[in-house]
């Protein structure tokens, strides 16, 4: 145990949603009779649970701020609806389209923000009335029938890393990911160790080396998994833009200003206003993210399906609210991550890939994802109860509480 | 204290919060029909203790004994004690103001009548206990239509209709006027008639002295004097020797400050009420603050004196009518809290936890929260910067954590409030405005507070300290506006003053009303 808290810092219960990921996975894998972990099915599973996972991004924000976001899949929608109208009957060239379709999202999510920050608006009021506006939009403009959007949109929705070089028994492309994601972990290991090092704190050499083998080892798991598929078949598009938003968006909540102020706000709205936030300011810019994130969704969805759909992103905003909160997020604001909701979202997706290949109806899928959401919050719930820390709480705070009053 | 029946007796209780013994060995009884006065500085463990008492910490929680009628009380919740006929009004009053005078009495205890509630019969009771309290209302009005004072009979009203056999009551006539004061205490005096036993927690020495007929002074958690009240005459030495309980002199820091060249001025600052239309809660406040000096802001609780902070603090509230402000010789004015910020100006508010911190934060990140872009480096904050300036402050304010990554809801008041100090000296203010920079703090801790006052001033700074306790804008300010209405009433130089000459000012006009009309 005290070894494990040296490897993987001070807080194990952080880990305790990642741990729940793997078992399950490994138990459908098994149930399944091994059909869960397969190249074919692994990229399935990220390709198609993308467009939840990219509005989940958003949503962690909103939730941090205190509000809820219901028109996530309206807002996919009605840009998905858009993007399809303006390239395959206006004739206007994709890129164009998709160009429109962002900035589509991005004024929906300035008009959410406009009545949330500028009218004090809740965003619950807000956002359910834009689910409803732009669902009556979307069905309006494409009088009820569905859209195919152009062939371009499957290489985001669906499309794969080109195969290149020599054959070394799996896509060389997914290949040189994975020792790029290697390289950098132990290069950011690395350099992690020789801060800790210069200022005077011990690290024992084998913790390093037991966290490079351990993430390497993970890294190179993943990469076979998703490069052995068939020829053509690679890390999904899809999968390679989320991560890249996952990346972009860790470092705007945790680096930056930004990301600070979202968590004051949420976590004591007049503390924050006292402090200098201009508290307005991020509730329009998170809810504009919002929207905008939503736009990408819906953009990823109509390249999967290659056609843009009247009832397409009905309930979405019911997976990503999901995936947030069995990441670990606080409904009262301030607390989540966006890594938390990947994982959050990851376990969902599991759970509807792994019940569907051992042959479990939707009817019951529901049931039980219902049940997940519930545990996965009571337990968290539960933790914080007995003073413990959330399982994703956006730092880890010392187990220890600090000693003493001031005598 | 032995003769007449004892009600209530509370024996050796001891109660632990992370860090901090709050009650340390607590011993106190009550007689039967007694008005029982618990005097003790802010701190000091009072409203703890009646905590206990009331079931609001569950019995086991704390230490020691709760005998009630002769019945050991193990009170596993608030209704517990309230069955038993121990019923607690606190400071803040706990009425729901859309509800009407009847629904609040009668809320959690309502009148049924086949399994609906009887509104009939509940209005009717109602008056009557509104005629108990000496109350003339509508029983249907809305709670917030009713001032303070009234607000407070429809609590001891709703006391009543509980059967009371003990009332607790908070500071009662803190908020309260004097005429309403008067009321309530006659009040008191008369339930007293009745056989209902009241503890009553005061500051106020005289108010003791009109009602108590016992004392028990507890200091640092500890009970340190108990005794009876001999026919209406309260020894004053006695209570304040034992609340204080170490000579007044070295409660507050020497220092001898070098004033500089005026570094804030204010002058004719009009601020109206944000909620009532045409009421100005700041009258042509005309002030200045020096280089090196501390100033106090005396006044009493609503006397405007956080509004006009914060009104001039980036107009964080109100609404600003008309005024002027400098900042060393430049006409400044900051219309939001970060212009007030980057002009030099900080506020550490009043409440620590309501609005001075973020609960959720750890102590580096509350640190560094007000001043983002001193460590923000091609956009991204520098975390190795982030600890160092943490652990710096750490070192500097002696702030009792074993790391800086610890959450502040782990601390201790006096740290936390150590933490939101440097909150803002990383701000590197020129004006430091402190609103009640003490309340809920140790003494220990304040005297640590007061020397960083000092050290800041010291600087040359020019720091403004609002406080309400009176004993300590004397000892450590330099100068002392006193406040009454909105208004600035008083100027005195803390050498020249005491709590006398400053509370007359307080309470009562010494100058000529500023005539209303000139407010633009």
């Amino acid at each position: 145990m005290k070894y494990l808290k040296q490897v993987f810092g001070g807080n194990l219960q952080q880990y305790t949603m990642v741990l729940a990921l793997v078992l399950l996975a490994i138990v459908f894998d098994v149930l399944s009779d091994h059909k869960m972990l397969t190249p074919s099915n692994a990229q399935a599973l990220l390709a198609g649970n993308a467009y939840v996972l990219v509005l989940a991004i958003g949503m962690v924000m909103v939730i941090v701020i205190g509000h809820i976001d219901l028109s996530v899949g309206s807002v996919a929608a009605i840009v998905g609806m858009t993007v399809a109208i303006t390239t395959s009957q206006v004739g206007l060239p994709w890129w164009v389209g998709l160009l429109l379709g962002l900035l589509l999202g991005t004024a929906i999510g300035a008009w959410h923000g406009f009545w949330l920050a500028k009218m004090g608006i809740p965003g619950f009021i807000t956002t359910l009335a834009g689910m409803m506006i732009f669902r009556g939009l979307t069905i309006w403009v494409s009088k009820s029938i569905s859209v195919p959007a152009p062939t371009e949109f499957g290489f985001f929705g669906a499309g794969f890393l080109p195969e290149w070089g020599p054959d070394l028994g799996m896509n060389n492309s997914t290949l040189l990911l994975g020792i790029l994601a290697g390289a950098w972990f132990v290069w950011s290991e690395l350099r992690r160790r020789s801060a800790i090092l210069a200022r005077g704190h011990e690290l024992p050499l084998w913790v390093t080396l037991v966290r490079v083998v351990l993430f390497l080892l993970v890294i190179g798991y993943v990469t076979w998994l998703f490069g052995s598929g068939r020829p053509g078949t690679s890390f999904p598009i899809p999968g390679l833009i989320l991560v890249a938003l996952v990346v972009i968006y860790t470092i705007i909540t945790q680096r930056t200003r930004f990301g600070r102020h979202i968590y004051a706000v949420g976590g004591n709205k007049q503390a924050a206003a006292l402090s200098g936030v201009n508290v307005n300011k991020v509730y329009f810019l998170v809810m504009m993210n919002m929207s905008f994130l939503a736009a990408v969704a819906g953009i990823l969805f109509i390249g999967r399906t290659g056609a843009a759909g009247p009832s397409d992103g009905t309930m979405w905003e019911l997976d990503a609210i999901a995936s947030v909160f069995i990441g670990g997020a606080a409904v009262s604001g301030g607390i989540g991550t966006v890594v938390g909701s990947m994982i959050g979202g990851l376990v969902m997706a599991v759970l509807n890939s792994g019940l569907m290949l051992m042959g479990v109806g939707a009817d019951q899928t529901q049931v039980i994802k219902g049940l997940v959401l519930l545990a996965a919050v009571a337990i968290d719930v539960a933790n914080k109860r007995q003073g413990g820390s959330s399982i994703f709480k956006r730092k880890p705070a010392a187990a220890k509480p600090a000693v003493a009053a001031t005598k | 204290m032995t003769d007449g029946h004892v009600l209530l007796e509370m024996s050796h209780i001891v109660k632990e919060f992370p860090g901090v013994r709050a009650l340390d060995d607590v011993t106190m009884r009550v007689r039967k029909g007694d008005i029982h006065a618990i005097c003790g500085e802010n701190g000091a463990g009072k409203s703890t203790l009646m905590k206990v008492l009331s079931g609001v910490w569950v019995h086991g929680s704390y230490g020691g004994k709760i005998i009630f009628e002769g019945q050991e009380a193990q009170f596993s919740k608030i209704k517990d004690s309230e069955e038993k006929g121990i019923v607690i009004i606190h400071q803040e009053l706990a009425l729901i103001p859309e509800l009407s005078v009847t629904e609040n009495i009668f809320l959690g205890s309502e009148v049924m009548k086949g399994g609906l509630i009887d509104w009939d019969a509940a209005r009717l009771q109602a008056m009557d206990l509104l005629a108990r309290v000496g109350l003339e209302v509508d029983p249907d009005a809305p709670i917030k239509t009713l001032g303070v004072g009234q607000q407070q009979l429809v609590e001891i009203a709703k006391a009543l209709s509980k059967n009371v056999k003990l009332l607790i009551l908070d500071e009662p006539t803190a908020a309260l006027n004097e005429d309403d004061s008067a009321n309530l205490l006659q009040l008191m005096l008369g339930l007293k008639a009745r056989g209902i036993t009241c503890i009553m927690i005061s500051h106020k020495l005289n108010e003791i002295a009109a009602v108590s007929d016992a004392v028990t002074v507890i200091r640092d958690g500890k009970t340190v004097d108990t005794y009876d009240v001999v026919a209406g005459q309260v020894d004053e030495d006695r209570i304040i020797k034992a609340m204080v309980g170490r000579s007044l002199e070295n409660r507050y820091p020497e220092h001898t400050p070098t004033i500089g060249e005026v570094l804030l001025e204010v002058k004719d600052w009009n601020v109206e009420s944000p909620t009532i239309p045409g009421r100005m809660i700041t009258k042509n406040a005309s002030f200045h603050v020096r280089r090196g000096e501390v100033v106090g802001f005396a006044g009493l609780m609503g006397a405007g004196r956080t509004e006009l902070a914060r009104s001039i603090f980036g107009r964080s509230f109100g609404i600003w009518r008309s005024g002027q402000m400098w900042l060393a010789g430049k006409e400044v004015a900051p219309k939001t809290v970060q212009q007030a910020i980057q002009a030099g100006l900080a506020y550490v508010t009043e409440d620590r936890k309501v609005l001075g911190l973020n609960l959720l934060d750890n102590i580096k990140t509350t640190i560094v929260s007000a001043n983002l872009g001193k460590i923000v480096k091609n956009g991204l904050l520098q975390m190795d910067e982030e600890t160092a300036i943490a652990e710096q402050y750490r070192k500097d304010l002696r702030v009792k954590t074993s790391t800086v990554e610890a959450g502040v809801s782990t601390l201790s008041g006096g740290n936390q409030q150590k933490v939101v100090l440097a909150k803002w000296m990383f701000t590197t203010p020129e004006v430091l405005i402190l609103d009640e920079p003490t309340r809920g703090i140790d003494v220990g801790a304040k005297y640590e507070i007061y020397k960083l006052i000092h050290a800041m001033a010291d600087e040359g700074k020019a720091v403004i300290v609002i406080s309400s306790e009176l004993p300590e804008l004397l000892g450590i300010s330099d100068r002392i506006y006193t406040i009454r209405e909105g208004e600035i009433t008083g100027e005195l130089a803390a050498a020249d003053a005491d709590q006398e000459t400053l509370m007359r000012r307080m309470t009562t006009t010494s100058t000529a009303p500023a005539d209303p009309a000139s407010l633009s």
